[in-house]
């Protein structure tokens, strides 16, 4: 059994998966509860699926880009997993689970982007080709305003919260998906282990390191000398 | 049966700490902590902070089982400390908290970070007085708690109304020129300084400030006082005499530290009082409460160094007080609370919506 997790957007949840077969998938809808939702999500996802901690034989974490203190909640708790079980655990782009239900509900069929919210008027964005049905990372991921981002980019059909939040973005339809699917994270997950992916051997691979995405680097001055105080 | 084994997670500033606690006897305490990163900062950034949990929670986690020779498999329950600290940093602790309850089928218990630093002693000088005051100085936290019992009963007398003591320490010392952390390096300049040669102000003492902040303290204006005082010598191109500065302004603080932490004993009639928190280091601080304590007849209890910074054993005996008192264990829902009052030893818990 695949545990997947995702905390990049304001869907927490977690998915428990057989093979390419979700069995349960729990999500809440909170931008800033990660904390507190993600356990009980997949508690509840485990029980849906009829399994405990103890038969998973592998962890799929959705590694953002996404506002971080909520994504690093999904991945110390994909290594904890991981180190507590000995099972492997593998980031996945939280950007990828958007593309990959995109594609799979049909909204897309040709080159497309994905636009989350970054906050701060930015999204985190990448670029996507659909191949044998299936996306391609093509460029990206990346964190922008919309507005800044290239008009060829804007231009593209967009999925995600991103084209809900900026004019500058075309929405790719009314069934575009806005948030993170954990199922769609683990079905991505799945395709690359079956496929044999190695992880870290294939550049732009899917399988990533478990660890955020940042893209930013954090807000911090090196303070000057005291100000003079009258 | 055998005492329950604890595991205590801590992540609520700059250090991730993992600690192992078996009934109330330590089994391991491994720290790592972020400080060089925020040493050019002059203080904790929050997200340089949470991203050093991140990378160090599951290394330490190792490492605590390594030093305590048990495997995760054997653990009884977790502890974690869900406030008060930095919300991003909290967070990081709380969720790896939850995953090993969770994937170890074992009871979480999330517990106030104010309570582990007066529980930790259990550790060290055995079962706590009942009642007994406590003294908490760090650059997080300066607070005076009146406790009658750690499990159920922390009373808050009084706090820093502005900034920390460490961090007034911290400040004092980027003006004189020393390094980050600033109290060890204060600490050492003034051993070679007259603690009367300048009378810098001590905060809240005075008589009106005494009826309405009796416990508080302040130290924004003392540093300020300091930093004035430097920089007219500097400014008259006169040396400034660091070892003096420093010691004057450690006296300062140390002054009104073990003056109110006295106070608070005998007004209250508690005859033990903890002293705790990183700053509790300091060997003015240490030297100054044991002399007033001594000629008030309170008996004086400080844990040892590693044990006063903070670290993972701490809420491991907090938890571990908590068990073996029969309180129920947390929901796997409970939030980190980054302004947890320190009243409140246990998170609320919300119910998922
Ligand atoms: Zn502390």
């Amino acid at each position: 059994m695949l545990l997947a997790l995702d905390t990049a957007t304001g869907s927490i949840g977690a998915a428990v998966l057989d093979g390419d077969q979700v069995l349960s998938e729990v999500t809440f809808q909170d931008s800033r509860r990660h904390g507190e939702l993600l356990a009980p999500a997949m508690e509840q996802a485990l029980t849906a699926a009829g399994g405990t901690v103890a038969d998973l034989t592998a962890v799929a974490v959705g590694v953002g880009p996404g506002p971080f203190t909520g994504l690093r909640v999904g991945i110390v708790t994909g290594l904890v997993l991981g180190e507590l079980r000995g099972i492997p655990v593998h980031g996945i782009c939280s950007l990828d689970a958007l593309a990959e239900q995109a594609v799979r509900d049909g909204v897309v069929d040709g080159p497309f982007l994905v636009a989350t919210d970054a906050r701060r008027k930015e999204v985190y964005w990448a670029e996507y080709a659909v191949e044998q049905g299936r996306p391609r990372r093509a460029s990206g991921p990346g964190v922008a305003h919309a507005v800044d981002l290239p008009e060829s980019t804007r231009a593209l059909p967009a999925v995600g919260r991103g084209p809900l939040l900026y004019d500058a973005l075309t929405r790719a339809g009314v069934d575009a998906p806005v948030d993170v699917h954990p199922g769609m994270l683990g079905a991505v997950a799945h395709r690359a282990l079956a496929a044999g992916e190695v992880p870290g051997e294939v550049p732009d691979g899917i399988l990533l390191a478990p660890e955020p995405l940042y893209l930013r680097r954090p807000d911090a001055a090196v303070p000057g000398p005291p100000k003079v105080v009258p | 049966m055998a005492e329950p084994l604890v595991l205590g997670v801590e992540s609520s500033c700059d250090e991730t700490g993992i600690g192992l606690v078996r009934g109330t006897t330590l089994l391991a305490n491994a720290v790592a902590s972020s400080v060089d990163q925020h040493a050019r900062f002059g203080g904790v950034v929050p997200e340089v902070a949470s991203r050093a949990h991140l990378e160090a929670m599951v290394p330490t986690i190792q490492r605590a089982c390594a030093d305590a020779g048990v495997t995760l498999e054997e653990v009884d329950a977790v502890a974690v400390t869900a406030g008060p600290g930095l919300a991003g940093a909290l967070l990081v602790g709380v969720a790896a908290a939850k995953a090993l309850a969770l994937g170890l089928g074992v009871p979480l218990y999330g517990v106030n970070h104010l309570g582990a630093h007066v529980a930790v002693d259990v550790l060290d000088h055995g079962p706590l007085p009942q009642p007994m005051m406590a003294l908490l100085v760090s650059g997080g936290h300066t607070n005076l708690l009146h406790v009658p019992d750690i499990t159920s009963d922390i009373r808050s007398l009084g706090e820093t109304i502005d900034d920390a003591a460490g961090e007034a320490f911290d400040k004092v010392a980027r003006v004189l020129g020393l390094p980050y952390p600033g109290g060890p390096h204060i600490d050492r300049v003034a051993r070679d300084g007259d603690p009367t040669a300048i009378r810098f102000p001590r905060g809240l003492t005075a008589r009106k400030d005494m009826e309405r902040h009796r416990y508080d303290f302040s130290f924004s204006g003392l540093k300020s006082s300091v930093v004035r005082w430097v920089q007219a010598r500097e400014r008259d191109g006169e040396p400034v005499p660091v070892a003096d500065v420093a010691a004057s302004f450690q006296e300062a603080v140390v002054d009104v530290l073990t003056r109110k932490a006295v106070l608070a004993c005998t007004e209250h009639d508690v005859m033990d009082l903890q002293l705790g928190g990183g700053v509790a280091a300091n060997g003015r601080l240490r030297e100054v409460l044991e002399e007033r304590c001594a000629e008030a007849g309170i008996r004086l209890r400080v844990p040892r160094r590693d044990l006063c910074t903070d670290n993972g054993a701490m809420v491991a005996a907090l938890g571990s007080l908590l068990i073996a008192a029969g309180h129920e264990p947390s929901p796997l829902d409970i939030p980190a609370d980054s302004s947890q009052p320190v009243g409140q030893i246990r998170p609320l818990a919300r119910v998922a919506s």
